[in-house]
């Protein structure tokens, strides 16, 4: 019988370091997604997601089921991000525009052009690296709080009222900001939506 | 319903968290209302579009950083009461030894309150009766001559006739 979360918590509160290996395997590839997402930046993003599983390991004597345990991990995980986010935006304004650009990403975006064997034509890569590009830039140019419901609503597949507490407003606000995050989106991938809807 | 009370409502229609009641006031609204259709593909469309971003692995040493943070942690401190917990013998024995210890204490101090009433006054008199011995076997008393009781009587018998 598969434990849930809060029982495997309330293990690892009680002692049982199994338990917290069972969360940290449940848990690794989601956060590491939503950071990712977040910050744009694999190694920070997979710093962030272990500084997200030491919170929780270091709370585990205070743990208390209240909430449900994912509601608690993201919460972890968004503050920790937006602080982030907030932190590298004012260490761009101090580096110089001369500074070599360094781009990240699990896109294809500054590495080598490497075309996989299932895109024969070189064409057709090159389109859809341009298409994701198009889609990453869009989520980027969202504004921090938008993003994270964004992520939190599409990825983690997480309910109104659980991405509510997670960014810590209402339901009703909730929607708001989820309506005008997808609606920045429609203006911002105007042309790719248009293909999209003719066909 | 307004195309205002879509905002709030087009995400859930598209996915499928709307109640019965709220998904049919929804599809009655698009039904006459071309913008908010058009709003649903777009939306719809976006969704697909964020789908098209594959997902990430960690890297093979994520877990390995995360096991060492852990292990790097201090033990928690434990609480004074936190024995009683782990071990419920131990406190067992701990609250019998308490009372026990309780008890003996309680029945000596009752003993020493309650000493015989006797005692207490023998005790509080010691002084007094120890002048009682020494007056008792002191010599120069014992050679005073007896007091002469005639004299005495002769007086009273001379007052009561006067």
């Amino acid at each position: 019988m598969v434990r849930t979360d809060v029982q495997l918590m309330l293990d690892v509160k009680a002692g049982d370091g199994t338990s917290f290996e069972l969360l940290l395997q449940r848990y690794r590839t989601p956060l590491v997604n939503f950071l990712y997402r977040m910050v744009r930046n694999r190694e920070q993003a997979e710093d962030l997601a272990q500084e997200v599983f030491l919170r929780v390991y270091r709370a585990r004597e205070d743990y208390v089921p209240s909430a449900k345990f994912t509601t608690w991990l993201f919460r972890i995980a968004t503050n920790l991000a937006l602080n982030s986010v907030r932190d590298n935006r004012y260490q761009k304004l101090e580096v110089s525009i001369d500074a070599p650009v360094t781009v990240d990403a699990e896109d294809g975006e500054g590495k080598p052009l490497d075309v996989p064997e299932k895109h024969p034509n070189i064409e057709q890569h090159l389109v859809e690296d341009a298409r994701r590009k198009m889609i990453r830039h869009a989520i980027d140019k969202l504004p921090e709080k938008q993003r994270a419901a964004v992520l939190l609503h599409k990825y983690e597949e997480l309910d109104y009222a659980e991405i509510a507490k997670i960014l810590n407003c209402s339901e009703s606000a909730l929607k708001s900001l989820l309506f005008r995050a997808y609606e920045a989106l429609r203006v911002e991938l105007a042309p790719l939506v248009a293909q999209h809807v003719k066909h | 319903m307004s195309c205002e009370r879509m905002e709030s409502r087009i995400l859930g229609y598209m996915d499928g968290r709307l109640k019965e009641n709220q998904r049919i006031e929804v599809e009655k609204h698009l039904a006459g209302c071309a913008l908010c259709r058009l709003r649903v593909e777009e939306f719809s469309a976006i969704s697909g579009l964020l789908d098209e971003l594959p997902r990430i692995e960690p890297s093979p040493e994520f877990d390995a950083r995360v096991h060492a943070l852990v292990a790097a942690e201090p033990a928690p401190k434990a609480s004074w009461w936190a024995w009683l917990h782990f071990s419920p013998r131990i406190a067992l024995a701990a609250s019998f030894l308490l009372v026990m210890a309780l008890y003996l204490g309680y029945g000596t101090d009752k003993g020493r309150v309650e000493a015989p009433p006797d005692d207490q006054a023998m005790m509080q008199d010691l002084p007094v009766l120890e002048d009682h011995d020494v007056l008792q076997n002191f010599e120069p008393l014992k050679i005073l001559p007896a007091p002469v009781q005639a004299d005495d009587a002769s007086d009273t018998e001379q007052q009561q006739q006067m």
